[in-house]
C-alpha cells in the first residue's frame, strides 16, 4: 500500500550561502495492508523527513513513492489533495487548526471533506471524543486553548475518524496518560484490523513493541557524517 | 480525476509603462480548489488578481474560464456585456477594502439584494428573505438589515461584502488582501467564515496576501510572487515546510512566531 523506493532527499540553504545538505539516500521500504511498520533511528536520522515525504509537504529529489494508485513524487498538487482527502490519514504532533472553530467539527472536518452528511459526520466525531475521553462540554469550544495532552487527543481523533487505508502516525502516544494510550493502541490494533498500512514514529518502546509487525532503521538511509 | 480545469492562465503579462507588473503567469484551478498568492508589497500580485478577473487588460496571455453555458472560454475576448454577467454570477470578487466592495449609502439588505436583481430577481420579499439569510450566515444580526455600511464595524463590513459577493452562488471568488486591515480576532471569525462557505459552496478561489498563516488554514496551493514573476508554487503546505526558492525561504523565515 505504501512503498517507497529508492528515494532520496537534499535541503539547500540559499539563505546561509546556498549550503547543499544532503540528508537521505537509498531510502526504500514497504508497509503491506493490515501491517504496522515503525520507523527508528536516533534522533536527526530522518524519520520525521521520511515521512514528510510521504505526506507530500517536503518534496522527494529522487526515487518513488507510491501510496495507493498515487506517486506522490514530484505530484501536481490536487493529486495530493485528492490522496489526503480519501486515501492517507496523518497524525501529527501538532495540532493545525483555524482559531474559534469548535472541536466537534475539526474532527468530523475530514468527513465533511469526503461529502458526509453533517449530521452523521458530527454524531461520529462525538463518538471518537467520548472514546479519547475529551468531555463533551469542551466540544464547542475551540482546541486552540486546550492543553498539550488534550489537543494531541484531538488530533488523534481527527485522524482516526475516517478509515483510510494507509496511515502515518507521528507519535501518537506521545504526552498521553495510560488509560488514553491504551485507547490509542486500540485503535491503531483495529485500524490494521480492517487492512490499514501504517507507518508510524514511536519513541515510546512497550507501544511499539505491541503494535508493531516490523521495524525499519532509517539509519541506514541518512547519508549525513 | 478528470474533467477540466474551472480556469486556466497562460501566460499573462501586464507592464506599466517600461515596469513590470507581472509576467509570464500561467496556472490551472481546478473546481473546489483554494489558491493563495503570496509576495512583498510590489511583487504583482494584485497586478495579477486584476488581470484574472478582468479589471486590468494584461498585455499579453489568456485566461480561458469554464463557463456554465458554453464550456471553456476566453474572457478577454468576450463582449463586455458578457464579462460584465460573469462578474455577477459565476464570477466574485472581494475587495480588501469593504468600500471599494460595497455601497456605501444604500442599506445591508440592499447591498446583497441588489446583486440578485442584478441577475434578474424582481420578487422583493423573496430578495429581502434572501438577504436576510446571508446576513445571518455571516453573523450579522437581522435587526441590521436597514442599517448603512458606514454604521458598521471593519469587519461587519468585510462579512457583508463577503455576503453580497456569494448571495448569487458563484463558482469562483477573487479576494484581494480579504483580512487585511482586521483585528486577529475579527480576522479568525472572518477565516472560519470563508472556510465554511468554501467547502459548502464547493467554491474555488484565487486568495492574494502577505500573510502566510492565513494561505496555510485557506489555501490548497500556493503560488509565491517577486518581482512580477512565480518564483515558486505548489501545495501550500509543501511550499511552506520545503520551501526551494531563495526568496520563499526567506519569507519562511522571517515570519514571527507567537
Amino acid at each position: 500500500m505504501i512503498a517507497v523506493q529508492d528515494v532520496s532527499k537534499s535541503f539547500t540553504l540559499h539563505n546561509q550561502g546556498s549550503a547543499v545538505l544532503p540528508v537521505m539516500a537509498g531510502a526504500s521500504l514497504r508497509v503491506a495492508p493490515g501491517e504496522c511498520v515503525g520507523l527508528i533511528g536516533a534522533s536527526g536520522s530522518g524519520k520525521s523527513t521520511l515521512m514528510r515525504m510521504i505526506w507530500g509537504n517536503y518534496r522527494v529529489d529522487g526515487g518513488s513513492i507510491r501510496v495507493g494508485e498515487t506517486e506522490v513524487a514530484g505530484a501536481e498538487p490536487r493529486r495530493i489533495i485528492a490522496l489526503r482527502r480519501a486515501t492517507l490519514g496523518y497524525v501529527s504532533q501538532f495540532l493545525r487548526v483555524v482559531p474559534r472553530v469548535p472541536t466537534l467539527d475539526v474532527v468530523a472536518d475530514p468527513l465533511l471533506a469526503l461529502g458526509l452528511p453533517e449530521a452523521e459526520a458530527r454524531d461520529r466525531a462525538a463518538r471518537m471524543l467520548t472514546r479519547l475521553n475529551i468531555p463533551d462540554r469542551l466540544w464547542p469550544l475551540s482546541p486552540t486553548t486546550f492543553s498539550g495532552g488534550e489537543q494531541q487527543r484531538v488530533n488523534i481523533a481527527r485522524g482516526f475518524i475516517n478509515a483510510w487505508p494507509a496511515m502515518l502516525l507521528d507519535e501518537p502516544t506521545a504526552s498521553l496518560d495510560a488509560a488514553n494510550r491504551a485507547v490509542v493502541l486500540a485503535l491503531i490494533a483495529e485500524a490494521k484490523a480492517r487492512g490499514a498500512a501504517i507507518l508510524g514514529i514511536f519513541h515510546d518502546e512497550a507501544a511499539r513493541a505491541e503494535v508493531c509487525d516490523r521495524l525499519v532503521d532509517v539509519t541506514g538511509f541518512s547519508v549525513l557524517p | 480525476m478528470t474533467g477540466q480545469p474551472l480556469l486556466r492562465v497562460e501566460g499573462i503579462t501586464r507592464t506599466y509603462g517600461g515596469r513590470i507588473g507581472c509576467t509570464d503567469v500561467s496556472f490551472d484551478l481546478w473546481p473546489g480548489e483554494v489558491m493563495g498568492i503570496v509576495g512583498e508589497s510590489g511583487s504583482g500580485k494584485s497586478t495579477l488578481l486584476g488581470c484574472l478577473a478582468g479589471h486590468l487588460p494584461p498585455d499579453e496571455g489568456r485566461v480561458i474560464f469554464d463557463t456554465r453555458a458554453e464550456g471553456p472560454r476566453d474572457v478577454m475576448r468576450m463582449s463586455e456585456p458578457e464579462r460584465r454577467m460573469l462578474g455577477r454570477t459565476d464570477w466574485a470578487f472581494v475587495h480588501q477594502n469593504p468600500r471599494d466592495g460595497l455601497r456605501m449609502g444604500v442599506s445591508a439588505g440592499g447591498n446583497v439584494g441588489e446583486r440578485l436583481m442584478a441577475v434578474g430577481a424582481r420578487h422583493y420579499g423573496r430578495i429581502r428573505d434572501e438577504a436576510l439569510d446571508w446576513l445571518t450566515r455571516v453573523e450579522i444580526a437581522a435587526d441590521r438589515i436597514d442599517d448603512r455600511p458606514r454604521q458598521f464595524s471593519g469587519g461587519m463590513q468585510q462579512r457583508l461584502q463577503i455576503a453580497r459577493n456569494l448571495v448569487t452562488g458563484p463558482r469562483l471568488v477573487f479576494m484581494d488582501e480579504p483580512t487585511g486591515g482586521l483585528d486577529v480576532s475579527v480576522q479568525a471569525r472572518l477565516l472560519d467564515l470563508l472556510r465554511g462557505l468554501v467547502r459548502s459552496m464547493g467554491l474555488s478561489a484565487v486568495i492574494v496576501t502577505h500573510d502566510l498563516a492565513v494561505v496555510r488554514l485557506l489555501a490548497d496551493r500556493l503560488m509565491v510572487m517577486k518581482g512580477g514573476r512565480v518564483v515558486e508554487q505548489g501545495l501550500t503546505d509543501q511550499v511552506l515546510d520545503d520551501p526551494q526558492h531563495a526568496y520563499t525561504q526567506l519569507l519562511v523565515s522571517s515570519v514571527l512566531q507567537v
